[in-house]
This record gives structure tokens, sequence and C-alpha cells, in this order.
């Protein structure tokens, strides 16, 4: 069957009905290749049990029931839990600020704030986490070395109690230039004519700033907020490569991503690995449900 | 804007605005601190990096023994790292870019079946823990052969769903129906209408997009943790982080710290020059996608 199209140069066959699976195609294939696929692969991993004796066998649900009450799965997760409450009320709420100051203009070089605040964001969680390691180090660090020159006790930032606030500031200071980037460029879209012959001096400027800017982004807040727990709870990179400095403390379900780790390549548990990377799923999908319930019933 | 029309400058303004930038002033000493702190030490002996003060440089200025020791340390493989990692952010960066340009130019202009379930897919692919995705990997790469290759790392990085979310919004700022109407007048294909009527456009939009894929590659430490074995094909990350590792336990031998603080200085500086070039792009980039988001 082949249909002519009267006296024209060959025309582009695809219209308006199939042009957007076309755009679709190439995306969609490696979505589905890799990502659907390999979740498919994992969930049916994870009914699975392999045993030293008698191979692999399907046993339901019965990884899941030992993920559910597996006591080092959860207390990576309540880890990340008080980790969260630390971390990201104190970099979302600096981004915040520094994204409305340097929107009120009310600041001095604004440009080299903006760029040097972001920078921190272009340097790998690897190195990032080094650098880090470095300066916290009790022989050498910059930090330890000036409390010695102030004849102070040496801070010692991979104690049981001060891990936590460690790998915070960390990420908090990956994170929050590139979280304030986001709030400043929601700021700077809204129309400027909300503040038309705005003879402000500085607290007015303020109140303008908190009273009616700060509202209009909510929305964004929110999307960073949620973001931020997702993150949090798939937190891996920084205690990892920690682990070396902080032997006593990071152990090997740290985290319930170190765990599921562990248990893939060091106990070569794949089955009940993939288990526990489910349930972690799970446990993201809730913390985030509860909190978009929560955030819609608070703009509400 | 901020307070561009104000000319009127209060003493009030004046001290508020001085306030302000030494408060802004503090956190750009504690952001810069860590880069400093890597810049001094790729500049020391290893004994001077112990003895003297961390956040200053010591009179023995050892900057190009490092890079030397760097550059050469186990047959220069630091350089192969390097090369490694450009390559595997280059190619996932293209490609990703690529796809959700097409991906969110679909969703931004088309109705077409299914297109809110696929669209919650692509948001809802976010909240997958990476192990969830790179475990199975890992165990699909290892079937197909293609563990220990480029392609392990490459492949799974072409899926970028922040990417097609930014395109989509992108590309319904920044394309009216009225362009890709007066197309369809014209009798243009709708291939045709994207790649030469509204391609323009979307530059700036696809140039974000390229940055942060060309970021997320770069910074990528998980995915080619599991799925490179030999040295020779590692990232900078994983490199870096082994050599790191290996001078911490003392089991290195010859591996210096200052050798790893060099080579954290080498590897970020690519990427904070890439961003300092392109500002203009990944910030109009992103302040669009936060119009409507």
């Amino acid at each position: 069957m082949t249909r002519f199209l009267a006296g024209h140069r060959p025309r582009v066959i695809i219209g308006k009905k199939i042009a957007p699976y076309v755009l679709l195609l190439p995306f969609v294939l490696v979505f589905v290749a890799f990502l659907i696929v390999p979740m498919i692969y994992a969930f049916n991993l994870s009914l699975h049990k392999t045993a030293l004796v008698g191979g692999t066998r399907f046993v339901g649900f019965d990884n899941y029931a030992r993920a559910f009450v597996d006591p080092n799965f959860w207390s990576g997760v309540w880890l990340l839990v008080r980790f969260g409450f630390i971390q990201m009320p104190i970099m979302l709420s600096l981004a915040l600020a520094f994204a409305l100051i340097l929107d009120s203009g009310l600041v001095y070089a604004r440009g080299l704030f903006r760029i040097a605040f972001f920078l921190p964001y272009a340097v790998p969680a690897v190195i990032a986490t080094l650098m880090w390691g470095y300066i916290y180090g009790p022989a050498y660090g910059p930090l330890a070395q000036i409390a010695a020159f102030l004849s102070l006790p040496k801070p010692d930032f991979f104690s049981e109690n001060a891990i936590l606030g460690s790998i915070a500031n960390i990420t908090i200071w990956e994170y929050t230039g590139y979280n304030m980037i986001i709030y400043f460029a929601a700021l700077q879209a809204i129309p400027a004519d909300l503040e038309e012959a705005s003879k402000m001096d500085g607290a007015s400027a303020f109140t303008y700033a908190v009273r009616v800017k700060l509202p209009m982004i909510v929305p964004m807040i929110i999307v960073t907020i949620m973001f931020s727990i997702i993150g949090t709870l798939q937190l891996f990179s920084e205690p990892y490569l920690i682990t070396n400095l902080a032997r006593s403390v990071i152990n090997s379900h740290f985290t319930p991503n170190y765990y599921a780790y562990t248990l893939a390549f060091t106990a070569q548990q794949y089955n009940y690995s993939a288990a526990i990377s489910f349930v972690l799923g799970a446990v993201v999908a809730v913390f985030s449900y509860a909190f978009m319930l929560a955030s819609n019933r608070g703009t509400r | 804007m901020g307070i561009v029309g104000n000319t009127v400058r209060s003493a009030r303004f004046r001290r508020s605005r001085w306030v302000l930038t030494a408060i802004l002033c503090v956190y750009l000493v504690y952001t810069l601190i860590p880069i400093f702190y890597v810049v001094t030490a790729s500049t020391k002996t290893n004994a001077d990096l112990f003895g003297t003060f961390g956040l200053w440089f010591s009179d023995d200025f050892h900057l190009r023994e490092n890079l030397v020791d760097l550059f050469t340390i186990q047959d220069g493989i630091f350089l192969r790292w390097l090369g490694n990692t450009f390559f595997y952010a280059l190619t996932s960066a293209i490609g990703a870019a690529f796809f959700a340009l097409l991906a969110g130019y679909a969703f931004a202009k088309y109705d077409f079946a299914g297109k809110r379930l696929l669209f919650a897919l692509v948001l809802g692919a976010v909240m997958i823990p990476q192990t969830a995705l790179v475990i199975p990997l890992y165990l699909l790469f290892s079937k197909v052969g293609l563990l220990n290759t480029p392609l392990a790392v490459i492949l799974p990085s072409l899926v970028f769903p922040p990417g097609v979310f930014l395109m989509r919004v992108y590309v319904e700022e920044a394309v009216s129906d009225e362009i890709i109407d007066a197309g369809r007048v014209d009798g243009a294909g709708e291939l045709h209408i994207l790649s030469g009527l509204t391609f323009r456009l979307l530059m700036p939009g696809l140039a974000t997009v390229f940055i942060l894929a060309f970021v997320a590659a770069w910074n990528n430490y998980f995915l080619p943790l599991v799925v490179m074995s030999t040295s020779d094909q590692f990232p900078v990350t994983v490199g870096l982080a082994i050599w790191y590792a290996s001078a911490t336990t003392g089991s290195g031998g010859n591996l210096l710290f200052t050798v790893v603080m060099a080579g954290s200085l080498v590897s970020i500086l690519p990427v904070i020059l890439a961003f300092l070039i392109m500002q203009r792009f990944w910030q109009g980039g992103l302040s669009a996608g936060s119009v409507k988001a």
C-alpha cells in the first residue's frame, strides 16, 4: 500500500497523532530498559531465597516479613529520621534566608555570593566527604590544630554523639547553595510590578520579602522539602566513605542503603537485599506522602 | 529585580546593607574553607600537611611535585580516571539531555493516551532508592557481559527524569502554540517543526538539562563503584575514594594524603570552570523551571 501526496516532494510522514510517541520513544526505551526492567527483576529477586543447599526457590513475601522486623534496617531508618530533623531545617532555612537576602538586592556583590554558594554542588559528594574528612581529622585537621593552639580539648568529630552532626555538616555544605539557587530563581520570577514605587529602606524591604514574596514561593519550598526527604532517606556515600575514620561508630547497617549494599556485595544475599531496597522505597513513599498531606492541610 | 528604582538611600538602608553583606560573608568563608584547604594541602609535603597549620601554605611549596606524583603513580592511572569520568559524563549528558528534550517536548505540546500515567511514572522514579536499581542492574549486566564496560555506567545514566520534568516546563514557557500551528499550516511535519522552528528557542533549557545531567554523571559514585571492577575503568570518584581509603588505613605504602588532595583539586576544577563559564545558561533555565513549579 503506497499513498501518494499529489505532486509534492516526499513529505514528512509523521503527523500530529503519532508524533508524541515518536518523540517519547528514545526516553521510554531507556526508561524501561534501565529502570522498569531492573525494578521488576529486583522485585522477582525479593520473592526468592537462595540457599547453599537446594538452590533458589520461591518464598513469597518471606523476605519482606523478615525485613519488617529487622532491627538493623529500622535502626538505619531511625538514624536518618533524626538526621533529617537536624539537617533539613538548617539547610533549607539557610538557603531560604540567603535567597531572600540576595533577591532583596540589599547586599553588595550578589553575583559573587550566588556563584560561590552554589560551587559546592559542583564538588562530587565523594570529594566533599574526603575534604571534610581531612578537616575533621583528629591528628592533623585544622580544627584539631586550632583547638590545640587554644589549649582546648581535641574535638572528636567521629564519636557516637558527633557523627550525625559531622555528616549533616557535609551535606549542608554540599546542598545549601543548590536549594538557594532554586529559591532565588523562584523569587526572581515573581513579577516586579508587585513592588512598584517602593522606596524601601531596610525594614520595609524585609517586611516585603517575608510577608509578600515568601508566601509566593511556598510551592517551591514544598518541592525542595520533598526532594530533601527523598535524598536523606537514601544517604549512602558520605557515611560509606568516612567508615575508615569512624570504624567504631559506622557499622554495616548505618543507613538502609548502606545495609542493602553490604547485604548484596559483602554477604551475597541479593534476595534479601532487594527486599530491603523495596521496603526502603516504601518508607520513602510513605514519608513523602505524609509530608504532602501535611503541607496540603497547612497551606489550605 | 530587587530595588533597582531606589534612589533615596537612607542611612538605615546602607546600614542593613552592610549587616546583610557581613552575614553572607560569614557563610562565604564556610563555603570556601574546604576548597581552600584542598588548595593549601595540595601544595604541601606530607610532613608539612601534618606539621603545619592546615589553612595556610607552608614554606616548602610542593605543588609541582604533588602533581607529578599524581599523574605518575601507578603508571599514571589518574589521568585514565579523569579521561573515563569525562567520557562517561559527556556521553551520558548528551544522551540524557537529548532524550529529555524530546520527551519533555512531547509532554508539553501533545495530548496522547497514557500521558498522565507516564508522567507520574517518570516523576515517581526519583523516589526509587539507588540500591533498588543498582543491585539488579549489576546482576542483569553480569548476565549480558556488560559489567566493567563503559556502557554499564553510561546506559543507566541516560535515564534522567528531572531533565524530562524541567524540559516539559521549559517548553511550555518558551514555545508558543502559535509557532507550532504556523508550522502546521505551512505543511511542515511535526519533527520538522521541532528541529527547524522551535529548536533555537529550546537551547537554554537544553543547556540547563545538559549541565545538570553532566554534573550528576561526573559526580556519580554508587553506580560505577558497583559495576566497575578493574582500576582502568574507574571514574575519578571511585579511584580517589580507593586511594583515600588506603591512605587513611596506611595500607597504601607510598600513597600520600597530599597526592589525594592534589587529585581532588584537579578533579573539581573542570566542573567548577564549566559552571562559571556556563552560568548564564543554567541560571536562565532554572528560573524558567521555577515559574511553573
